[in-house]
């Protein structure tokens, strides 16, 4: 391992207390940041992670504590305090300028200057050392907007360097990337650590977490737990850190998930043949009642393109959907809410949430939305069933009455889940439903799902957390380059299986 | 009390009320008979009802652009209704042999409303359905409009001698212009609307997230087709009250830059331009604040070649009045003495506007 504990720290923080009205959001925290390491802070959403960056980056003045940047003390009033003290972040949201050029955005404000003021060509040159020295091959006069999400956080991390950054923070930096983007990723993370800066990482993909850190300092509700180099804290004794408690609710998920289910019972949804040209080839799909389905393989495998056709988000063009045995036409949700299919997007803030309006409001719009604009629920039903699901779902806070974008993702997509269950659906279709949320809300949203399957509800489960499906589907449809590839008895198949069925070459049936 | 102060001020409608307040302050005090009203023959006077009956037109313009903005829209096109639908109706009454009879206004009424909601059909249809952007789509007809306004009245400013159709725009009931309570009645028509159905909510969600929306099964084109059709028809209306006014069509100068001065008064109120949250009560403050700031010109007796000058000066002072970073700035301000009481600030900036 690169980094020691005899290796001086670049970043010193020592008794970090930060007090917002109501909250103490940081209680006495040390966190310590070595040259040359890459540092996982873990934490569930309100453990204080997201603090701790904005005290290190200036966005929140401490109440107490101090924090030593390089051997001096630093007070940072402001975020270009802590630019000039050598710390720089990159976001999960790319935040550059996406109409302007590679070259511009990696140069912004250290543009070289000739006599006729900025010196382009020797901009686009510098521009393009920095991003070769990452490894990185692009035309710096292309527009970043047309490069991806994966390329523009390089782009990103490559301004960090203009910056001459000590330290980077890289915040949830994979969470839109495939899994080929993120090894590029690593490999520049690589490459930055041996050249010694430091690198602060925070991703809620265990997996990831365990490939590149080299320690891990666990936070949870706004204390320390702990700093432990990786070797010395395997992913259960992490998870139970972070959460408080054991791992007994996935234990639990897994017998309720582990039961025999009636195929011999008209399907609930049966879809033959559907297709769409140049999405999915064309797929044939069984949900059983009570049974859970998931649907495996990669980003971009034609998962979440195959359960929109079902759902009539976008039209297929070939094949036939029954729903109880009798033909169903899918060609507006509006459809497959009338019979009772409802559908979670994996894409929360695009496609999920209405973010101006109230938790109330976002959990009442899919049964307002049925009965059309004419009959507005009646207040007394309205507060009923907000309550009913708001509870039955744990959605924290409490209040009915919070603006649903200000809460954290993990109670949206609660959020959404009683939206949809307040339709009294027969299918829901739960695309991602645990992508980018904490593990306590994992854990809730998976033993809700397995609970409301045990009680009959069917269930089409997409994860890229491997284990959710196979901890909660009785069956597990792989897919793969947009085709079905097969279907695995999710009792009788275990990771590895299915990782390898999933990245096979070449075409196998299963089970 | 603190707390109370508090409450209020962070009111969305605090801020533009402030501004209302203001404005007719500054009249009052320049002219004590501002705030004058007077009875006579069962109608009221006074500059404030002048306020009120000016403010009719614009009152219904911005209040379907509200609902337009809402969806993340935008009807350029009203100015263009009102001149259409101005021409339809006094081209009625000018062709009847009997312009003063009651029913020849009330068939010409109809026929422009009836035409003023196809032109809303057709914006709706632009937009909800080819999904053509709604600058772009109202554009079309904004500028076609016009010309369609003129072929109705074949070029000539047409005008009428129509007593029970100039009643609409300058008569009185119940001591208040009809003008007036016709835009009142229609506040109160889409308040309720909106209120106390869902569709307030549903065109919020619309305007937020489209496509969350869909997913979640509104029918999302049928509400953005509506929020056209409420504003043609309220154009329409307002056209009907802008033609009664003078009892004269005038294809090319009724309702000129009213969309702007809508969009305007919207702002005020406090409805983004993003679309989503709107505020109606907001929307009617807006434009009573557009309306008093136009006779607040007359009434100073601003010099015509400077009141653009002076309306874009006031409307500047207003709108930083409103701006969060203006109140940030005075927050900071405060703080930085800490002699000052909790309420110095708002007063400060009153005054100043």
């Amino acid at each position: 391992m690169s980094a020691d504990n005899e290796v001086q720290p670049i970043v010193e923080m020592r008794g970090i207390t930060i007090q917002f009205p109501g909250v103490l959001a940081l209680d006495n925290v040390d966190f310590f940041l070595r040259p040359g390491e890459v540092h996982a802070l873990m934490g569930e959403n309100g453990a204080g992670k997201s603090t701790l960056i904005k005290a290190l980056t200036g966005v929140y003045a401490v109440n107490g504590g101090e924090i030593v940047v390089s051997g001096e003390p630093r007070v940072f009033g402001k975020t270009a305090d802590a630019q000039h003290a050598g710390i720089s972040t990159v976001y999960q949201e790319v935040n550059l300028c996406a109409n302007l050029s590679v070259g511009e955005n990696v140069m912004l404000g250290h543009e070289p200057r000739g006599i006729t003021g900025i010196d382009w060509k020797a901009a686009h040159r510098e521009a393009a050392r920095h991003l070769t020295n990452l490894g990185i091959e692009l035309d710096t006069r292309s527009l970043l907007s047309t490069h991806s999400i994966a390329v523009q956080q390089l782009v990103a991390i490559s301004r960090a360097m203009v910056l001459d950054a000590k330290v980077l923070i890289l915040d949830e930096p994979t969470s839109s990337l495939d899994r080929g983007e993120v090894e590029q990723l690593f490999a520049v993370v690589r490459d930055l650590k041996a050249t010694g800066v430091a690198i602060l990482f925070v991703s809620h993909f265990l997996e990831q977490v365990y490939e590149i850190a080299d320690r891990i300092t666990v936070l949870r509700n706004g204390k320390l737990v702990g700093e432990y180099p990786i070797a010395e804290l395997p992913r259960e004794l992490l998870v139970t850190k972070m959460i408080g408690r054991a791992l007994d609710d996935l234990e639990k998920i897994s017998r309720k998930a582990d039961r025999e289910i009636d195929r011999e019972k008209v399907p609930v949804l049966r879809a033959t043949g559907v297709s769409r040209r140049g999405v999915v080839e064309p797929a044939d799909i069984d949900v059983f009642e009570g049974e859970v389905v998931g649907l495996a393989g990669l980003l971009g495998s034609g998962r979440t393109e195959l359960v929109r056709l079902l759902y009539g988000a976008d039209k297929s063009e070939t094949g036939t959907i029954e729903v109880k045995g009798a033909l169903a036409r899918m060609a507006h949700p509006r459809h497959a809410i009338e019979h009772r299919i409802a559908f979670s997007s994996e894409d929360r803030r695009e496609e999920g949430i209405i973010a101006d309006l109230t938790v109330a409001e976002n959990i009442l719009l899919g049964i307002q939305a049925r009965q059309g604009w004419r009959k507005k629920i009646r207040k007394s039903e309205q507060d009923a069933v907000i309550s009913e699901y708001m509870q039955a779902l744990g959605v924290k806070p409490n209040d009915p009455t919070m603006i649903a974008g200000n809460m954290s993702g993990g109670n949206q997509q609660k959020v959404l889940l009683a939206r949809w269950l307040a339709t009294a659906p027969e299918l829901i279709i739960l695309d991602e439903p645990t992508r980018g949320i904490d593990v306590g809300a994992k854990a809730d949203i998976q033993l809700k799902v397995a609970e409301l399957s045990e009680a009959g509800l069917s269930v089409i489960f997409i994860s890229s957390e491997l284990e959710e499906v196979l901890r909660l589907a009785q069956r597990v449809v792989v897919m793969r380059d947009r085709r079905q590839i097969g279907e695995l008895d999710a009792h009788n198949t275990d990771l590895d299986e299915l990782i390898e069925f999933i990245a096979a070459k070449g075409d196998r049936s299963a089970a | 009390m603190r707390e109370f102060v508090s409450r209020v001020t962070r009111h969305r409608l605090f801020w533009p009320v402030a501004a209302l307040v203001a404005l007719i302050a500054i009249n009052a005090i320049a002219q004590p008979r501002f705030l004058k009203i007077t009875i006579r023959d069962g109608q009221m006077y006074g500059a404030l009802i002048d306020v009120m009956r000016n403010s009719a037109p614009l009152m219904l313009v911005a209040l379907g652009m509200t609902i337009v903005i809402a969806t993340r829209g935008i009807d350029l096109s009203v100015g263009a209704i009102i001149a259409v639908s101005g021409a339809v109706a006094l081209t009625i009454i000018d062709g009847s042999d009997t312009p003063d009879a009651v029913p020849t206004v009330l068939i010409a009424v109809a026929a422009a409303i009836l035409v003023s909601l196809i032109l809303g059909v057709w914006n709706g249809f632009l937009v909800s359905t080819l999904g053509i952007q709604p600058i772009i789509a109202t554009l079309v007809l904004m500028l076609a409009g016009r010309g369609i306004a003129l072929l109705i009245t074949d070029g000539f400013i047409t005008t009428v001698n129509s007593d029970p159709y100039k009643w609409i725009a300058t008569g009185y009931v119940v001591f208040l212009p009809v003008a007036f309570l016709i835009a009142m009645a229609a506040v109160a028509v889409v308040s309720l609307v909106e209120r106390r159905t869902a569709l307030g909510m549903l065109t919020e969600a619309v305007g937020i997230n489209p496509e969350a929306s869909r997913l979640a099964g509104v029918r999302s084109r049928g509400i953005v087709m509506g929020a056209y059709i409420a504003s043609g028809v309220l154009a329409g209306i307002a056209g009907i009250i802008v033609a009664g006014n003078t009892s004269a069509a005038d294809a090319n100068n009724a309702g000129l830059f009213i969309e702007l001065y809508a969009i305007l008064a919207v702002v005020l109120g406090g409805t983004s331009l993003m679309g989503g949250k709107f505020s109606i009560a907001g929307t009617v403050i807006g434009v009573l604040i557009v309306t008093t700031l136009d006779s607040t010109i007359v009434f100073l007796g601003v010099a015509p070649a400077r009141s653009p000058v002076f309306f874009a000066f006031a409307v500047i002072l207003v709108v930083l009045l409103q701006s969060p970073a203006v109140h940030r700035f005075a927050r900071k301000f405060k703080t930085s003495k800490p002699s000052s009481v909790d309420e110095d600030t708002p007063t400060k900036a009153e005054v100043s506007a």
